[in-house]
């Protein structure tokens, strides 16, 4: 896959932009200095444990299996701006404590009901917040109409939504995801521009 | 050098030399070694053997650590290079990074280049379609840059002979503006972009959409089977160096094949500093190179030279070439070396949906897409610009995803999602003008790690772009709306000349030797045993993808060099 389809594959199942897509897109960014000091194995194993919730095993592996918790790791030590580093690892401190608020407890010894209970808040609290964060945007780029000069703020992103995204680019594109979700096929040998389309077909992973 | 022993020169000559081993320069070595003249290649780049030297090219997406993006140090260090679409984690390393050759940008110039053997012939789109003599007789028609001295009728069994080796994709589609050619079978359109097709056959005169030609084997013959090339296998992974050689490259086809005739002698790692001319002879003898890991400078020499540096790197060579005789450049008595540099403007883009044929989709991977030649001022002028455009244009469809939630409904909503509706993209080809002020030359004062003057480079857009642009924008939104595409959206982008990676001229040909560098042969006018037959010797550029031209440009070059050798022309 290349980068603009995946980067355009999790932009449309996420419905907007991706966090860090212009660096995934012109390439990544990192201080170098940073990279040991971002995440602990425990972090990986947490993050596992919230990409598991998010992409369960189903009929296919969940994203676990999948060990997208170290691609998450290795995706915001590379790719993200220093901004978006601090949200995603504050955010592990605050996913932790959104579990505590609502059930006394640590996510990590939630049932996975109650997890998945947990991500569906999250989700929709990333969700009302982004729509925000657009809102405020378009409000900001509206008061400097005119102004040639004109940088749009950069306004923090969502850490769940981060979390999402990168838990869908890195399962996807994994061995797990695009062989046993999805179907892959490395050598196509034909093309035919006309066949019959089946509703229900399971997705390319390319 | 001062080595005035006599086996040591005997060991440095050859009959000719080629700067270069890309698409045009892995061309003359075939050509000119297939005539039995024992032939140097010079590669300022390390060797890249077919098959054995395409490190990433069997590998999964997970087997990349970034899953494809590119890692930090890599794009911080070279926004040049990460502009173009094809510099991916799986092909970086084809690239030249951005410091490994500078140079200066009087105005913005996105120079993308591959320093190996092949060249960019491992990275190219793989387009060939023909010109025609609506391209040839441009200039002369319409009074700009200098007429081309040659016409379709030269280039045309060039084309085929070329074709054949190449091996090239498509359909025999009758259009006059773009020649049929020596076709193996062309990939399909799919339904959308054949109802577009046919739309424009019903509705326009002269409008096509056609599938592009690719040089791509469909359906391999036996003289693809001999270069050891297969079938492609529509893995659209082209950039990484195609296991199967599938498509067209130097490093597939033309350099292997000037391998086993046993008279090529490959040499990477070699920068040409400059050409030598020998004043008492009056033409030139060999060439100077710096050996890129010794930093020795070598000389060598030969009958006969063949330019083929890729077209800006052509021009530094020429210019770098001076003498007694040419003060200003190898064969500059007209001063044109190095100005009329042109490209292709490739600025806009125009998207839509299409609300029909939802019972249709593709299987596997197509190496092509569709292309609508020029239709723009093609039998008459009738715009307030010069030239035109051609046209990619492609549909596709994708699954759509209920993205809501998380858990095993969301991942079972993406991996079943339904088909999302047709959408419909294209993109504008335009021919730029060839202006004097758009030009090359060599700073006075920097050099590169070889000794070499860097390139100032100073291209831009004009007036006939921009008007150009407006039109393609307005006539597919026309096109797209009479169509019945709903949801039109164009695009402007305003990326520096140079990405389009299509930059030719500097050295043109022409008939007169006051305004030209090159004659109809290719032949510098005024130092007849160097040939120049890379995009450096384009007149003008039309609006098709260049390389096949070259390909021909070569090929019938190095045919007359080869005549007039034999009857002693050449010395």
């Amino acid at each position: 896959m290349n980068r603009r389809d995946a980067i355009s594959r999790v932009a449309l199942i996420m419905g907007g932009a991706v966090i860090g897509a212009e660096f995934f897109i012109s390439g990544c960014k990192s201080t170098s200095n940073q990279v040991s000091d971002l995440f602990d194995a425990d972090h990986v194993a947490f993050l596992n444990e919230v990409a598991d919730t998010i992409l369960p095993d189903t009929s296919s592996p969940g994203a676990k299996a999948a060990n997208v918790g170290a691609f998450m790791a290795v995706m915001v030590r590379d790719c993200y701006t220093p901004a978006d580093q601090k949200t995603f690892v504050d955010g592990i401190k605050k996913l932790d404590e959104a579990s505590r608020k609502k059930f006394s407890n640590k996510f990590s010894d939630l049932t996975a009901p109650q997890r998945t209970d947990l991500l569906v808040d999250l989700d929709k609290e990333q969700k009302e917040f982004t729509t925000k964060r657009g809102k405020d945007l378009e409000a900001d780029a509206a008061k400097h109409k005119g102004d040639l000069l004109y940088k749009a703020p950069e306004l923090p992103n969502h850490y769940f939504r981060q979390m999402k995204q990168l838990t869908l680019l890195g399962y996807f594109t994994s061995e797990i995801g695009a062989t046993k979700a999805l179907r892959y096929i490395a050598v196509p040998g034909h093309y035919d521009g006309n066949v019959p389309y089946k509703k229900g077909d399971k997705a390319w992973a390319t | 050098m001062a080595n005035l022993n006599i086996d040591s020169v005997k060991a440095r000559t050859f009959d000719t030399i080629v700067i270069g081993s890309g698409i045009s320069g892995g061309w003359a070595a075939k050509e000119l070694t297939g005539h039995g003249l024992k032939t140097l290649v010079l590669e300022r780049g390390r060797d890249v053997k077919h098959i054995k030297d395409y490190p990433t090219t069997n590998k999964f997406p997970w087997e990349f650590e970034h899953h494809g993006q590119l890692p930090a140090v890599v794009t911080e260090a070279n926004p040049i290079a990460s502009r173009c679409y094809a510099f991916g984690e799986d092909s970086a390393h084809f690239f030249v990074k951005d410091n490994e050759h500078p140079y200066v940008q009087e105005k913005p110039f996105d120079w993308i280049r591959g320093y190996q053997v092949g060249g960019k012939s491992l990275l190219w789109a793989r387009q060939t379609q023909r010109w025609s003599d609506f391209d040839f007789e441009g200039p002369a028609r319409d009074g700009f840059a200098v007429d081309w001295p040659i016409r379709y009728k030269d280039i045309a069994p060039w084309y085929s002979y070329v074709e054949k080796f190449a091996g090239i994709a498509g359909n025999k589609d009758g259009i006059p503006e773009l020649p049929d050619g020596e076709f193996l079978p062309g990939y399909p359109l799919n339904d959308v972009e054949e109802y577009f097709a046919a739309h424009l056959k019903t509705n326009y005169k002269n409008r096509h959409v056609i599938s592009a030609r690719c040089a791509h084997l469909s359906k391999p013959n036996q003289i693809h089977l001999d270069q050891g090339r297969g079938q492609c296998q529509n893995r659209d992974l082209c950039q990484r160096g195609c296991p199967f050689g599938g498509y067209f490259s130097s490093n597939a086809s033309t350099i292997p094949w000037a391998e086993r005739s046993g008279n090529m002698t490959l040499r990477p790692f070699s920068v040409v500093e400059s050409i030598i001319y020998d004043e008492k002879l009056n033409k030139a003898t060999g060439v100077r190179i710096v050996d890129t890991n010794t930093k020795e400078t070598i000389e060598y020499f030969a009958r006969i030279i063949f330019v083929n540096a890729a077209a800006i790197n052509t021009n530094l060579v020429l210019l770098n070439s001076k003498s007694n005789r040419f003060p200003n450049g190898l064969g500059n008595d007209s001063g044109v070396l190095g100005k009329y540099i042109a490209f292709h403007n490739y600025s806009a883009h125009i998207g839509a949906e299409y609300d029909g044929l939802k019972e249709w989709t593709v299987d596997g991977r197509s190496p092509t897409g569709g292309y609508i030649p020029r239709f723009r001022n093609v039998y008459k002028q009738e715009t307030d610009f010069l030239r035109g455009y051609a046209c990619g244009f492609s549909a596709y469809r994708f699954q759509q995803h209920k993205y809501e939630g998380v858990g095993s409904s969301l991942k079972e909503g993406l991996v079943k999602g339904d088909l999302s509706p047709w959408y419909v993209g294209s993109h504008m080809m335009g021919e730029t003008i060839p202006k004097e002020s758009n030009h090359v030359s060599l700073d006075p004062k920097l050099k590169d790690n070889w000794g070499v003057p860097l390139l100032k480079i100073s291209v831009d857009y004009d007036d006939n772009d921009e008007k150009m642009k407006k039109d393609y924008i307005e006539q597919l939104t026309e096109m797209f709306t009479s169509a019945g595409f709903k949801n039109i959206q164009p695009s402007t982008n305003h990326q520096a000349p140079g990405l389009d990676i299509h930059e030719m001229g500097g050295a043109r040909m022409g008939n007169d030797p006051k305004t030209s560098i090159l004659n109809k042969w290719n032949q510098v006018h005024a130092c007849k045993n160097v040939f120049v037959t890379d995009g450096a010797c384009m007149t003008s550029t039309s609006c098709q993808n260049p390389s096949l031209t070259y390909m021909a440009i070569t090929a019938r070059a190095a045919d007359y060099a080869v005549s007039e050798m034999k009857k002693g022309n050449l010395g």
